[in-house]
């Protein structure tokens, strides 16, 4: 490598932790606003620069897999993606029975019997009863993999997670709450604990994906609030699948006639007429859109917006959200 | 027929009118506008075809919610009023689910208050009834079946939950059915059904182990109330079986009509596709397809490369700034028309006989009866 791209990686290193300075990203959203890319764009963002990330999904929706065109991902850590400068994006699908059986094995060197208990159902079964179990042993993979050492350095520099959407995501972070009911003491318990203290400590950081649209936006003015009860920090609100303004403001049918005639188009009355109709109705969209935002900026959260990707996601969409998601370089 | 719209169109007057179909059921990923669809419908119904429609609604907005005159979960039909059925005669009633609720009454139904009151005090209750994934999708299936036994109403349109796939709402009582009659449920039983004192009296050599597992991971407190709870499902067991194969049945029969409800976005589109072909497994009737925020020009020409061209000019030439910022948007939305079609083709093409409608996207949303009834006739446009 030359001279010149290694302080490049490193300015993209520096870029990377500079803004986004937790090592758990958890990105929640109401569902159909692009949490999934947006996790993917983020995980490729802060590998850049040699980095290496782990980007988790916990919904067993395959979404990583079909924003990558791969196969459906294992419960197992692989590259999905490299990024700048030598960087590797790792993903994994997390998966409770999984993660249960790990846990047990773990902790009490179940070995066979592990299995055994899985071909009886009791997996499925402690899972399905105690929905807040299910939430602890996701978290619990999540944090110890943002925890793992090797070598005494971190495996990963960040993990993203890809989380359930706002209207779950309180209750799927709160985890303590959920198992307290349950368990009142034991291991369970222990677990809980240590994934709520992560959750809750600088190392963690909540950010909120939202589209300018009605729905969207009061999810995510609701989440926050809930979020914020329950002490965990939010980081960034994302505005995703944002267009450009067109429109500067109101135009009048004679305008158009004017102008369309200076273009050498057609002034029939069904083209003015129309196209007129179509700015108008762009304009009342844009001033919502414009009070939407306002209601974001009102919450006081460190803002990024995104552009819609139009001709839909690929790799080369993935790498200019990533590239907005680090920023300009200083 | 135009190449671009190969699928038959769906007429929902003819649906909402015909007094055969009593049941009409909007599925769809989240976020796509089920419930605002829903509502439109029910609406439409009430107003237009004279009929005594409910709306059973999951999670609406708020905003939406208020426009029917539902301020609470209260697991209640009411009477929507200010609409006008004058003509018609119809009438239009709204619900929102509440999912605890419903279960606790499906527990009232199949136990003795006693035994219920032990129920609901079970921590694994409460965590279930309000937590379990699947509960919500669960209970609406309940719900529904509850409206359709009192025959109160000549239609029920059912909103489906938020799931994180549209097919949950089909899978998830077999899930809970399933659960309910799985072999572990019955290792945990045995001894409560042969009368012994104690759930683990009944010593297998791998139940033994199960146990020994359970105490250490979860702790013995939790253990007991996890007997405790599953001893009193027992009694419920026949009875939550029962009532999800009455409505799966219910599902299959000719007066439910299912609703598809998706977005010109890959993802929504892809779902629908899925469960198109989910319906088709399951024997249930699918009517159709309402695809909702589609972007249509209001003209055809000029197209959007003329439009460019002649921004282009107009702007070298200098002051027509509206007529260029109007036709670059002119070309803008024509393009997103144009990705919009290829998206819902993936959905024609899998399902070409699948009668469909197309939305047009509103400028604003819809928060009040009037917003419900430019929909209603949107999705009815001949």
């Amino acid at each position: 490598m030359r001279a010149g791209e290694e302080s490049v990686d490193r300015a993209d290193a520096e870029r990377a932790s500079a803004r986004w300075p937790a090592r758990l990203h958890v990105i929640t959203g109401k569902g159909g606003t692009g949490k999934t890319t947006v996790a993917a764009a983020l995980a490729l963002a802060l590998a850049s620069g040699g980095r290496r990330t782990l980007l988790v999904e916990v919904e067993s929706r395959q979404g990583i897999a079909q924003l990558f065109g791969t196969d459906p991902l294992p419960y197992e850590e692989r590259p999905i993606a490299t990024a700048r400068g030598g960087g590797e994006v790792r993903a994994l699908a997390v998966d409770s029975e999984e993660a249960l059986l790990e846990y047990l094995d773990m902790f009490y060197k179940l070995g066979a019997a592990g299995r055994a208990l899985r071909k009886l159902g009791a997996i499925d079964f402690a899972t399905t009863i105690a929905p807040g179990l299910r939430d602890v042993l996701l978290t619990g993979k999540v944090k110890e993999a943002t925890t793992r050492t090797a070598d005494k350095r971190r495996v990963y520099d960040a993990v993203v997670l890809d989380a359930p959407p706002t209207g779950r995501i309180g209750r799927f972070l709160n985890v303590t709450a959920e198992t307290a009911r349950l368990a009142k003491v034991g291991p369970i318990k222990t677990q809980s604990e240590g994934v709520a203290a992560l959750l809750r400590s600088p190392m963690t950081a909540v950010h909120v994906v939202t589209l300018l649209e009605e729905m969207p936006v009061q999810e995510t003015i609701d989440a926050i609030a809930d979020l914020t009860t329950l002490r965990i920090p939010v980081g960034r609100l994302i505005l995703n699948a944002t267009r450009p303004a067109l429109l500067a403001g109101k135009v009048t049918q004679a305008e158009l006639r004017r102008g369309l005639a200076a273009a050498g188009l057609p002034t029939d009355r069904a083209t003015v007429a129309g196209l007129h109709a179509e700015a108008r109705d762009q304009l009342i969209r844009r001033n919502l859109e414009e009070s939407l935002r306002a209601e974001l900026v009102e919450l006081g959260l460190p803002l990024v917006e995104l552009p819609l990707l139009t001709e839909g996601v690929d790799r080369v969409g993935l790498d200019m959200i990533a590239d907005t998601l680090l920023g300009p370089a200083s | 027929m135009r190449p671009d719209h190969p699928a038959p169109r769906l007429d929902i007057d003819q649906i909402l009118a015909d007094p055969g179909v009593r049941i009409v059921v909007c599925c769809g990923a989240g976020g796509v506008g089920k419930t605002t669809t829903a509502a439109a419908l029910a609406l439409r119904a009430a107003e237009r075809h004279g009929r005594r429609t409910v709306v059973l609604t999951i999670d609406p907005a708020r905003r939406l919610a208020q426009s029917l005159g539902l301020t609470e979960l209260d697991n209640t039909p009411r009477q929507v009023k200010g609409i006008d059925v004058e003509a018609s005669g119809g009438q239009l009633h709204a619900m929102m689910l509440d999912m605890k609720r419903t279960f606790d009454d499906v527990v009232l139904a199949h136990t003795d208050p006693a035994k219920a009151a032990e129920i609901f005090a079970n921590p694994f209750y409460q965590a279930m009834s309000s937590t379990f994934a699947g509960t919500q999708e669960y209970m609406a299936m309940e719900k529904l079946g509850q409206l359709h036994a009192r025959g109160d109403w000549d239609l029920i349109v059912v909103d489906t939950p938020p799931s994180r796939s549209a097919l949950d709402f089909l899978d998830a009582p077999a899930r809970l059915s399933r659960f309910l009659d799985g072999r572990m449920l019955r290792l945990l039983l045995a001894p409560a059904r042969s009368g012994g004192r104690s759930m683990f009296s009944l010593v297998t050599a791998s139940f033994g182990m199960f146990s020994r597992v359970v105490q250490k991971v979860l702790g013995a407190q939790l253990l007991t109330d996890l007997s405790g709870f599953v001893a009193a499902l027992d009694s419920m067991f026949g009875g939550f079986r029962q009532r999800a194969e009455q409505t799966y049945r219910v599902l299959q029969a000719r007066e439910t009509a299912f609703l598809l409800v998706a977005v010109p976005e890959p993802d929504a589109v892809r779902e629908a596709a899925y469960f198109a072909g989910r319906l088709g497994e399951e024997r249930m009737p699918l009517a159709g397809l309402v695809l909702n925020r589609v972007h249509l020009p209001a003209v055809e020409t000029p197209t959007a490369a003329d439009s460019l061209a002649a921004a282009d000019r107009l702007e070298e030439l200098g002051g027509h700034e509206a007529t260029v910022e109007t036709l670059r948007a002119h070309a803008a939305l024509t393009q997103q028309a144009g990705r919009e079609r290829r998206v819902a083709r993936v959905f024609t093409d899998a399902f070409p006989t699948v009668p469909t409608v197309a939305v047009t996207a509103q400028p604003a949303d819809v928060h009040d009866v009037d917003g419900l009834r430019t929909i209603g006739a949107a999705i009815s446009q001949p």
